[in-house]
């Protein structure tokens, strides 16, 4: 992790876990295993206090729970006090900000129906063609070298420009993307003031973007927000930018996380490497393993009225965080959890989350992942990790890899 | 075999249309419904059970086996 905090060892990862020890964030499922034995819904009181379900039931229970789970604070660590301030007071003038994900029933339903349109299997063939010319023209850019970073030169180049193309803003911008990002979801965890700085650079973004639009439509998503009406209104500026803005950062280095797992997973397992390469037609069953074993996002809960779930009783005030990546290495639900089968028939996994929330994107997030690998495979071939030493992962929401070294033979 | 998408419990994530297209149709919210009425053509059963077991929402349901 670049941003690893200073904190004390864990001494009991049952009542004292914390979700940003470095070792954690590198490999979680020792702990989790271990949990998921002895203490299957731990507790911490660090980064703000929280409750970490390990068991794939739990976790389905857990999602049905609305809205005595409430989506209303569904980020990992709580904002800093003077940014609390200030949301609390936006949320009693305009309400949820980034609905429909910080939205509860019945506010929920209607912004889900704005935005999934968008990210339908329809919508989302569309944007293969582009997809597909964006890997190609990355892998031009450096197979010449016979070397490559496979996350921050090919994963994280391929997410910002495809969310960028739904949402019809500018793709040359991606670095600025990746960067606030970051900013918000990786680093602003353990250091707030990046999160305020952020987040005003995002907001501020979006405004301009729909403060053009307002002038001169055009055919694309922000476009279609403004025309919008939920229950026979049009919505307000603060309203489609928090909508905006939650396209963008949940489309970035979520599905940049799980094209780099994947990527230094086949870069470290000759054999699932080799099957690939002369078994193309496990695309679609290896993506979706893939997104089982190395789920990269955590979502969070509050807790509104007193709830008891596995033998753990809540109280208002608590918050839960949804460990969807642990349910998904359950043994009462996977069989053989710890192995990547990647020809696996039976995967019901739940790494895009679970119930109404449903992660609206997992369309478009499966596609990136099938044309990135396909793309990847035919034309890189095989290849193997360059530097075990260099490899870096972020964690806490959205866990993956952000440095993955490879070499393989130029053409 | 006849088998049923529970429209309450569709949260359209399009698993069973992947797997098994020739039986699911979905809408532009991605909710799923089984075409032909449910009734799954001979052949097809196999594809029928893995829309089944891959349902995260455990949404999908046989309604008649024969």
């Amino acid at each position: 992790m670049t941003d690893a905090p200073e904190t004390c060892p864990v001494h009991d990862w049952a009542t004292d876990y914390d979700i940003f020890d470095p070792d954690y964030v590198r490999d979680p499922v020792p702990v989790w295993d271990d949990l998921r034995e002895r203490c299957p819904i731990a507790h911490t009181e660090r980064w703000g206090g929280s409750w970490l379900p390990t068991r794939y039931e739990d976790l389905q229970a857990m999602v049905k729970m609305v809205p005595a789970l409430s989506s209303r604070s569904a980020v990992v660590v709580p904002p800093p006090p003077e940014l609390r301030e200030q949301l609390v007071a936006e949320a009693k003038k305009y309400g949820s900000e980034n609905p429909p994900i910080t939205a509860d029933p019945p506010e929920h339903k209607p912004f889900r129906r704005l935005i999934l349109p968008f990210f339908s299997p329809r919508a989302v063939e569309a944007q293969i063609p582009y997809t597909r010319a964006l890997c190609n023209s990355l892998i031009d850019g450096f197979i010449d070298r016979g070397e490559a970073d496979a996350a921050a030169d090919y994963a994280q180049q391929i997410t910002p420009r495809v969310i960028a193309h739904v949402l019809g803003i500018d793709p040359a911008r991606a670095d600025d993307f990746v960067e606030w990002v970051r900013g918000i979801l990786e680093l602003g965890q353990t250091q707030p003031e990046m999160r305020i700085k952020y987040r005003g650079i995002i907001r501020d973004f979006f405004q301009e973007m729909v403060a053009e639009r307002r002038k001169t439509p055009r055919d694309d998503a922000i476009s279609t927000l403004i025309e919008a009406e939920v229950e026979g209104e049009k919505l307000d500026d603060y309203k489609i930018v928090g909508v905006c803005f939650l396209l963008l950062v949940a489309g970035i280095d979520t599905t940049w996380s799980s094209i780099s797992s994947s990527l230094l997973h086949f870069a470290t397992h000759d054999r699932d490497r080799a099957r690939m390469l002369a078994e193309p037609e496990l695309l679609p069953s290896a993506v979706e393993e893939m997104l089982r074993f190395y789920s990269p996002v955590t979502m969070a809960r509050k807790v509104m009225e007193p709830v008891e779930i596995g033998g753990v009783e809540m109280v208002p005030g608590d918050k839960v965080l949804l460990n969807f990546p642990a349910a998904n290495r359950d043994p009462e639900a996977f069989e053989r959890p710890d192995e990547v089968v990647l020809d696996r028939q039976r995967n019901r996994h739940i790494a895009f989350g679970v119930g109404i929330h449903r992660c609206a994107g997992s369309n478009l997030a499966r596609m990136e992942m099938q044309v990135a690998l396909r793309t990847w495979f035919d034309r890189i071939g095989d290849f193997e990790l360059a530097d075990p030493d260099a490899v870096t992962w972020a964690g806490g929401q959205v866990r993956g890899p952000r440095s993955v070294p490879v070499r393989f033979a130029a053409p | 075999m006849r088998i049923k998408v529970d429209p309450d419990l569709c949260e359209g994530h399009n698993r069973c249309f992947a797997l098994a297209p020739a039986l699911f149709e979905v809408d532009d919210y991605g909710l799923s419904r089984a075409l032909n009425d449910g009734v799954v053509p001979p052949g097809r059963e196999e594809q029928a059970r893995l829309a089944i077991d891959n349902c995260p929402e455990f949404a999908i349901s046989v309604v008649d086996e024969d």
